[in-house]
Formats: structure tokens, sequence, C-alpha cells
């Protein structure tokens, strides 16, 4: 039986990894490679890199980082953020990204989905949704799109995306743990493996995400202040009956 | 975590010819097996292809799209040219797929090995994560690693008319074919490059078993 999965995110901003709350006041946690290499190393099972202004200050991608990645880790990582296109998206993947995440420029043309499916295969696409109370927002959070998150999801996945990335904005850095609500909504409406993201805070958090339905659980905070959290977190999944990989 | 360690001996120096059908990520593979001291070139070069010690289908996508890539260049032929003369050819992923013939997806693969590629069926698909693979016979790629993690990204699998090309599966509601070696041929429905220790493991293997097959 696949494993589920735990997967560290860093959010790159002007190339050093930054955390925040609810998608504001960003402080700094260190190097993107360096800190991937360490989760690597304390037993991630996955990496998300997002270059979360990207978008908003129309930079390109961060393929020197992405390409780093791809040289010194030996597990598989997602790049986003700043992905306009298809152009972009096959830049990160060709950079060596295993997945590319697209959000805002996939809920403005979801054919990019389906380009990116027929070139490079449904299992490299990921469909990034970020909601507040239960609807999708686009924009780092600030614009409000007026779709339901499950809808746009089930739209996403018909359109090719093979991985929903699931984020809640109202739980974002709160580490009061993942809205199950919206993770199991979205999770029952397609056939995809969804990844929760936003407000974990321990173990006990990841394990109700995955009895939801999720297939992975993004977690940022608690790890990036410290590391050794990492295969804390895991061992005590593991003691709650959700077995890790071996 | 997996406590497997290989030695990173069996490798040195071997040119390793690695298919470029233009819709890869080959800069990982490329990278993991330099770890593993081969001397890795990404080519579309039939003869470099053709004349390597070893020759890898890998990437991702699809059947149709890669077997069309590989077409272009005359890779198809090199690669044929190279099994006809029981020269050793690896398939990684989508690569294992194409050593297999048509696929529901639409394409068919190199036909070297008897059997069609078809979408799995799952409540999850694609299927990707760790999974455990699980020998199905003696294995030269698998040799130290039957029964740990590794990495898989996939909606689709090969389904070999002889079962006994199979040397490992994984289950995901369902046995699916994990591995395959016969005569000059080896695949891995898994992607070695991402599957940590046990990943490089298999490259390891994989480039000793090029010296003996």
């Amino acid at each position: 039986m696949v494993k589920k999965r735990v997967i560290p995110c860093l959010d790159v901003a002007g190339g050093r990894v930054v955390k925040g709350v609810n998608f504001e006041r960003l402080r700094e946690m260190g190097q993107p490679v360096e800190l991937a290499r360490r989760y690597s190393e304390l037993g991630a099972d996955e990496l998300v890199f997002l270059d979360i202004t990207a978008t908003l200050e129309g930079r390109g991608p961060i393929l020197d980082v992405i390409g780093r990645a791809a040289d010194e880790l030996t597990i598989p990582f997602t790049a986003g953020g700043g992905v306009t296109g298809v152009d972009d998206a096959r830049d990160l993947l060709l950079a060596g990204a295993d997945k590319v995440a697209i959000n805002r420029a996939a809920f403005d043309d979801p054919g990019i989905l389906t380009s990116l499916a027929a070139e490079f295969g449904s299992q490299a696409v990921v469909c990034a949704i970020d909601a507040r109370a239960g609807e999708v927002v686009t924009h780092a959070g600030r614009r409000p799109r007026d779709r339901a998150a499950v809808e746009w999801a089930r739209e996403a996945v018909e359109r090719g995306a093979g991985e929903i990335l699931l984020t809640s904005i109202d739980a974002d850095g709160t580490r009061a743990g993942y809205d199950l609500e919206l993770t199991r909504s979205v999770a029952a409406a397609v056939e995809v493996p969804v990844i929760a993201s936003g407000g974990a805070g321990e173990a006990r958090h990841m394990a109700e995400a995955f009895e939801v339905g999720a297939e992975a659980a993004l977690i940022a905070s608690i790890v990036h202040e410290r590391p050794e959290r990492l295969p804390e977190l895991k061992a005590e999944l593991e003691e709650a009956g959700w077995p890790m990989r071996r | 975590m997996s406590d497997t360690v290989c030695r990173l001996s069996h490798g040195a120096g071997v040119r390793v010819a690695i298919a470029d059908y233009g819709a890869g990520n080959l800069r990982s593979l490329s990278s993991a097996l330099v770890r593993a001291g081969a001397d890795p070139v990404v080519t579309v070069d039939p003869a470099v292809v053709r004349d390597a010690p070893l020759a890898l289908i890998a990437g991702v996508g699809h059947v149709e799209s890669a077997a069309l890539g590989l077409a272009r260049h005359g890779l198809d032929d090199a690669l044929r040219d190279r099994v006809a003369a029981e020269r050793p050819v690896g398939g990684i992923c989508v690569g294992l797929q194409l050593l297999f013939g048509p696929s529901e997806e639409g394409g068919t693969g190199l036909a070297l090995l008897a059997g069609p590629v078809r979408r799995l069926r799952a409540r999850r698909v694609p299927h990707i994560g760790w999974n455990t693979i699980a020998a199905t016979r003696a294995s030269a790629l698998l040799d130290g690693v039957a029964g740990v993690d590794v990495y898989f990204a996939h909606s689709f699998a090969a389904e070999p008319d002889d079962p006994e090309v199979v040397t490992a599966t994984t289950d995901h509601e369902g046995q699916i074919v994990a591995a395959v070696e016969h005569g000059p041929l080896a695949g891995v429905q898994f992607h070695p490059e991402r599957s940590a220790a046990a990943g490089a493991c298999v490259l390891e293997n994989l480039l000793r078993w090029s010296r003996s097959a």
C-alpha cells in the first residue's frame, strides 16, 4: 500500500525560505537548498518549493534553486510559484522538478493543465488551490474568486491535474490543525491524491487529515523552526497507525 | 527510511547513454548516475545510443509522445539494434512502459517485450508516493532492496504477457508491475533517482548488471 506522505514546504522569497501567518508577516528561515537537503536527510517523503513572491512581482520561476535541488536531492520535489503558463512550467520540469504546481494561471486558463498533462503526464501536474471559507482565492490570498474550491478541484482534475495541493488560508500558520471539512470534501470529489496544507501544528493534525482522505500532509513552520521535529512527527504518525515509508 | 547501503564501486566510469526524446526530466537521473560513479550523457544521437555500454530510456510523459520522440531521431532503431545484439537497455518509469506494446493512453512502445500498458484501476490515480516492492523472483537490479519502499509516480503500468519477466510488484489496490528483467532488458516503474538510499542501490545494481548482461 502506498504510504501517506509528509511534505515539508519551503516558501521561497528572494532566494530565502520564509514563513508567515495567514500569508502575511513573513520571517526568514534559511537557504532553500540547504534546508531541503537537511529535510531529505531527516526522512522527508517529498518537498515543495513555492516561490511565493513570483506571481505578485512578475519574476520568473526560481530555476537556479530548482536545478541545484535536482542535482543534490534524492527524494522527489514539486516546484511552483510564478508559473504563468506552459512555458514556465516546462522550464521548471526541465530544470529538474519532478512536479510543477500551478495556482492562479490554471484558474485563469484551465487549458494549461491539459497542455501540461499531454506533454508530461498528469503525475507531473499539481493544481494548487488556496481557499478561504471553502472558496477559491488567488493572488496570495488577496483576491476572492467566487467559486467553491471543491468545484474547481473537480474541474482541474478533469482538465489534467494529477494531484491537488489544497491550502486553507484560514488555517495557514495557525498550527491549530488542517481545515478538515475542506480537505474531506475535495478528497471525496476527486480521484487524484490530495495534499492537505495549512495549519499543521502536531502529528495528530496530520493523522486527522489522512483520516478524511488526504494522501499527504504539508508542513512548514513546525519543522522550519526545528528540523529534528520531522522524524519525531513521522514516528508519532507510525505509532498512531499510519505506516511511514521504510 | 531505508537502511540499505550499497557500495559505490561498481559504477566506476560506465558510459551511459540516456535517450533524449524531448519531454523527460533527465537531469535528476543524470545526477544520480554521476553519484553512482557512472558517466552519463543525455543524447539524441542514435550512434551514441547504439554504442554506449548501457542505454537508458527514462523520464516522464506518455508512451505515445515518448515513442514519437524516440522515432524522430532514429533512437527507436538504435535501441532495437542494441537488443538484437544482446546489449543492455534499461527503462525507468515511462521507459519501462516503452519496452512493451500498445498503451491504453494511445500509441505503442517498442514492443521489445510482449504485453500492453494499461491505466491503473484504483481509487487514487495517479499512484504517487512511496510503496513497498515485493520480489517475485531473483533479480540483479533489486538485489538488496526487496521489501523496501521506493517512489512511484504514474497512472499507467505494463502488463506483461509472460509473468516470468516480472521481478517485483507493488500493491496499489492490486498488484502492479514494479520491475522487469529479461535478457538484455531491464526496467523499473519507480524512480530510483528519487528513491533515496534504496534508489541509489538500484542504480548501482543497474550499472553492475549492464557489465554482465
